[in-house]
């Protein structure tokens, strides 16, 4: 055999064998369940695609819980991991789900809204696969996922995306984002029918109000903040106020633009009688002048590069040496996501929604997100649900 | 499988056909040998529907 041919030889092989384990890592982490525990509030669960039947059979399909009170009243829906890398968001529908009682009206939770995104990675930054949060009875572990779908479930991508029914022209991969594809269609690309399905229930359930969540980098405009269309201003405004007044911590509110079409926040209150809000926490993970993106960085949001840009007053957020840990995120939404809740309860008192046994701000700081998690090994196995 | 998929698959399988033919052809490079098939591995995997 010639020189040639051997260096040929032993090229392939090498690269075959770092494909198959790169492969192995990436097939398990898409299928890597994570268990959640249904907690003394729900009463019943159903899947996405009860409300948008495109979607059975496929990865896009995800748990729908349902936590309804005693009393008649309201309905609120959270969404969360509509972009999976910004994980917060799962954290604190989580922790909604495994602790919430609701005295009056119902609440709706949709913990892994784009589950095809939550079973994908962005392997050009280095994203680590997984995180671990740590709790009472040790840790527990969550996929890290991407802000788009995985092409494996929808593909091929168009050239242009044309949003439905808009017809505004986007950026191709945000064919592929959830909150892109807003408000969706039966039959249109397979993100688009899990948004359909969102606004079905809506629709159909007569929701009040929802909230998407998320999360922005600290050099972007639209982080730490609540964006609402005009209809939810108000609510919003009241919200940011007292969070600002009774736990100290800042949380503006931006307005939806009317001419940027695809957006939870603009197409749910478009499309539906929903008050639509969606909620921005900093993560300084997603922002481009980093140090290595690990798991660590993610969890305390710690990094020398954005701490230089903050001291040269580049960031829209306060960042100091303490970084932006992952419980003052979750903390955040916690007490926003209550908030909201309360001033809509205040003004339409015939559909408030109640609920209680869910940790605001200072506690989620103080006590750690994990320790509102219950260990699924000891739950009863008909509570536990694996997404 | 919708058209555009078809053609997808096509247009897949003439360039591994022309990445193969010209890993075989190249001699002396071996930088070239590399990457040659570094770009075979996507295109193999979306021909061979590997999820």
């Amino acid at each position: 055999m010639s020189r040639e041919w051997m260096i040929k030889i032993v090229l392939i092989v090498l690269l075959a064998a770092g494909t198959t384990l790169a492969g192995i890592q990436l097939f398990r982490q898409r299928h890597f369940d994570v268990p959640m525990v249904a907690g003394p509030g729900v009463t019943r669960t159903a899947k996405l695609s009860d409300y948008s039947p495109g979607l059975k059979g496929t990865m896009a399909d995800t748990t729908v819980f349902f936590l309804e009170g005693n009393e008649e009243g309201g309905k609120a829906l959270i969404m969360a991991n509509t972009h999976s890398n910004e994980p917060a968001s799962l954290l604190a529908a989580l922790i909604f789900l495994e602790n919430a009682v609701v005295e009056k009206g119902t609440l709706i939770i949709i913990p892994q809204f784009n589950n095809s995104g939550g079973r994908n990675t962005r392997p050009g930054d280095g994203y680590p696969l997984y995180f671990e949060i740590p709790t009472d009875w040790g840790s527990k572990k969550f996929r890290l996922g991407n802000r788009d779908a995985s092409p494996l479930d929808q593909w091929p991508d168009p050239d242009v995306y044309i949003h439905y029914p808009d017809k505004q022209l986007l950026s191709f991969i945000d064919v592929r984002n959830t909150n892109r594809t807003w408000p969706g269609r039966a039959d249109g690309p397979l993100m688009e029918q899990v948004t359909f399905g969102a606004m079905e229930i809506m629709r159909q359930e007569n929701v009040d109000i929802a909230f998407d969540i998320h999360g922005a980098e600290t050099m972007f405009p639209v982080t730490n903040c609540i964006v609402a269309p005009e209809k939810s201003a108000r609510m919003a405004t009241m919200a940011s106020l007292t969070v600002k007044a009774r736990e100290g911590f800042d949380n503006h509110v931006e307005p939806s633009p009317s001419g940027f079409r695809g957006l939870s926040h603009r197409e749910i209150g478009d499309y539906s009688d929903t008050l639509p809000f969606l909620l921005e926490a900093p993560i300084p993970f997603l922002d481009q002048p980093t140090g290595p993106k690990t798991e660590k960085f993610l969890l305390d949001g710690k990094d020398p590069f954005l701490l230089k840009l903050a001291k040269a007053k580049m960031l829209f957020v306060p960042y100091d040496e303490s970084g932006w840990p992952m419980d003052k995120r979750v903390g955040q939404h916690c007490s926003v996501v209550l908030e909201i809740m309360r001033q809509y309860s205040r003004k339409k008192p015939e559909r408030a929604i109640e609920v209680s046994h869910v940790p605001r701000y200072a506690q989620v700081v103080q006590n750690g997100t994990g320790s509102y998690y219950h260990d699924p090994s000891k739950a009863d196995p008909d509570k536990v649900f694996l997404n | 499988m919708p058209f555009i998929m078809i053609l997808y698959y096509i247009i897949c399988v003439y360039l591994i056909s022309m990445v193969v033919w010209n890993f075989i052809r190249e001699k002396k490079n071996p930088e070239y040998f590399f990457h040659y098939l570094l770009v075979l591995i996507p295109l193999i995997l979306r021909v061979l529907r590997v999820k």
